[in-house]
């Protein structure tokens, strides 16, 4: 009796268990049609591509884009300015990465808490915005006849409109400003969870001992939320060559293109220049993303080192 | 919002110059931060609704002058803003409900022990946040599909979002499984369970990512620019992109409809470079700009929930 009655429960389960799976295989397809399946276009890197033509066993080339991007004068020129612009703009973001944590810290400090609120609230308002809205901002509030240009004219600090757009001077600290501008507010709140997270009583003891508000901040805030501090600086690094091209596009232009395109977009902009290829901006590419999951691994690897567990 | 701690209650009311310096220089800078933040959204919009020949000369820093809306009026003559306006309002209702709707089911799913290989497939879903094949063979597999200059090539691929589906998983194993069992019992089957237990229980964080999807669809620039070339395909962002950059070819497009003794009497109204772009630029930003203030606390919680580690 009872082991007839225990087979059909099992068979019910197991039944069960592979519905189960039906029913998400749809969605697993999605997946790998759009994040598994363009990884079989790295095969373009080893052929030499022109569409509309297919490729074939007789387009096959071997590392001949990989090779080229170094041998060739221009192109390794090329790689090697953007690159030096990747580096920059990541450094400067990595070098500033302390800004919304201090930024949290002292908003944290503002006891009025309608103000606190109103300027957390706005602050991250521009965190919700495309980056093709902030090249529009940027365009009017920097423009020859912005705002900016009207104040100091008014004021008579400058006699003709600075073009500010249409330069490449400061361009990656500008960058680096604007990327502050959407992102500084966005980023705080995570550090102000954070902060709301401290023991109340530690900062108690510390005020009965006579604690001031610095002392407090540098001794137990700042401590406290260290450990969040360093997984956003490992997932900088691990992010360090991919700095998007969305941002660098828009404002890219004449006057600064040598000093804004950084690889992701240099990647695009040499596919779809006139005289780019494919083949040889899916090498670049292919290169980047080796070297990308490199670095997160790196980074996962050295967090675990330090504080026992990964951020993947 | 419930960041911020209950108020200290302070035992020390004696505050030394130290304390005041700081508190006073605190206020200071972040009202300059707010107001760093809040002046061009402030700027374009009582320049998009002056006279035309003020603000073209940057003379609107503070508040409007002659005030008249007939910008408003001006842009929507301009041949493809109604199309792409349509786009923008489509591409966002259909992809945030389909995000939100698989999100909500695979998340659920994935706490769905009896799933056969349920670990194996999550990570096969969740990984592919670290990784992309890059522009070009994103393109090239987009092509293949038929997805380049067609309206579902901005849905298809936004529809998996791993992101949201952690959110949606961590957020189902915080339900009592007290819960399912008892639905178990009287026979739910998994699908049963889905969408009459899980789904009303799960609202509050599928508020949250709808919010998310929402604003990254409207947003969203770079699939028109490297999928479409269609032009009835452009969104208000990519319009918005073109206008910033050909504003004066537009400017001699919409007077040249109105009538040369209509545009002498009013050089106030007359389209300018200066006023379409910022008129523009309102019609593109005003509607995050609108259901901001009232979801702001879903999207702090947002960041919040995915901060705790899927």
């Amino acid at each position: 009796m009872e082991k007839q009655r225990a087979k059909p429960a099992i068979n019910y389960r197991r039944r069960r268990s592979y519905m189960e799976f039906l029913y998400i295989l749809p969605f697993l397809l999605l997946v790998g049609l759009f994040s598994y399946f363009p990884l079989y276009g790295w095969v373009y890197a080893f052929h030499d591509y022109r569409p509309p033509f297919p490729i074939s066993s007789e387009t096959f080339v071997g590392f001949k884009w990989f090779t080229y991007v170094f041998s060739n004068r221009v192109r390794a020129n090329d790689v090697l300015r953007v690159l030096r612009n990747t580096f920059a703009m990541s450094g400067i973001s990595l070098l500033f990465s302390w800004f919304p944590m201090v930024f949290a810290v002292f908003l944290n400090e503002i006891k009025c808490r309608p103000y606190q609120k109103f300027v957390q609230t706005v602050t991250t308002l521009p965190n919700f915005i495309s980056w093709v809205l902030v090249y529009s901002i940027a365009f009017n509030v920097f423009g020859s006849f912005g705002a900016v240009n009207s104040v100091m004219m008014d004021m008579g600090w400058i006699t003709k409109p600075i073009s500010f757009m249409k330069s490449s001077e400061h361009i990656w600290f500008k960058m680096w400003l604007w990327l502050t501008w959407k992102n500084a507010g966005w980023a705080a709140i995570m550090y102000l969870a954070a902060i709301a997270g401290i023991d109340e009583q530690m900062i108690e003891a510390a005020k009965v001992d006579g604690a001031t508000r610095m002392q407090i901040i540098w001794n137990i805030t700042i401590p406290s939320i260290l450990p969040t501090y360093f997984v956003i600086v490992m997932l900088n690094i691990a992010s360090f060559l991919s700095n998007g091209m969305e941002q660098y596009y828009v404002f890219q232009n004449d006057f600064n293109r040598d000093f804004i395109e950084v690889l992701d977009l240099y990647v695009y902009n040499y596919a779809t220049s006139g005289t780019g290829n494919y083949p040889l901006s899916t090498a670049l590419s292919m290169l980047k993303s080796i070297v990308s999951v490199i670095l997160l691994a790196g980074a996962n690897g050295f967090s675990k080192l330090v504080r026992g567990e990964g951020f993947i | 919002m419930s960041l911020s701690k209950e108020p200290v209650k302070r035992h020390h009311m004696h505050r030394d110059t130290g304390d005041i310096i700081i508190s006073v220089v605190t206020y200071i800078v972040y009202a300059l931060f707010a107001f760093v933040c809040v002046y061009p959204f402030y700027y374009i919009f009582i320049n998009s609704i002056s006279a035309n020949n003020l603000s073209e000369r940057g003379k609107i820093i503070l508040y409007p002058m002659e005030v008249h809306f007939k910008n408003y009026a001006s842009v929507a003559q301009i041949p493809g803003l109604l199309d792409a306006a349509k786009i923008s309002v489509l591409r966002t209702v259909i992809g945030t409900i389909l995000t939100v709707v698989v999100a909500a089911f695979l998340g659920y799913m994935f706490t769905r022990e009896t799933m056969w290989k349920r670990k194996f497939w999550y990570r096969f879903v969740a990984i592919t946040m670290y990784f992309n094949a890059g522009v070009i063979p994103w393109y090239l597999t987009m092509k293949t599909l038929g997805l380049t200059n067609n309206f579902w090539g901005y849905i298809f691929p936004t529809i998996i979002q791993p992101f949201y589906i952690i959110l949606c998983k961590t957020y189902c194993e915080s339900v009592p499984q007290a819960l399912q069992d008892a639905a178990e019992i009287d026979g739910a089957g998994t699908l049963r369970i889905f969408f009459s237990i899980m789904l009303p229980v799960i609202k509050p964080i599928l508020a949250t990512i709808a919010i998310f999807a929402a604003v990254n669809q409207w947003n969203s620039f770079q699939d028109t620019l490297i999928l479409m070339k269609d032009q009835k395909l452009y969104t208000l962002q990519f319009i918005l992109f073109q206008y910033i950059n050909q504003a004066s070819s537009l400017k001699a497009l919409i007077n040249s409809t109105t009538s040369s003794s209509q545009l002498a009497a009013s050089l106030a109204h007359a389209a300018t470079q200066t006023s379409i772009r910022m008129t523009v630029t309102i019609v593109v930003v005003l509607p995050v700009l609108m259901v901001y203030p009232f979801f702001q606390r879903f999207f702090t919680k947002g960041i919040m929930i995915g901060a705790v580690k899927g």
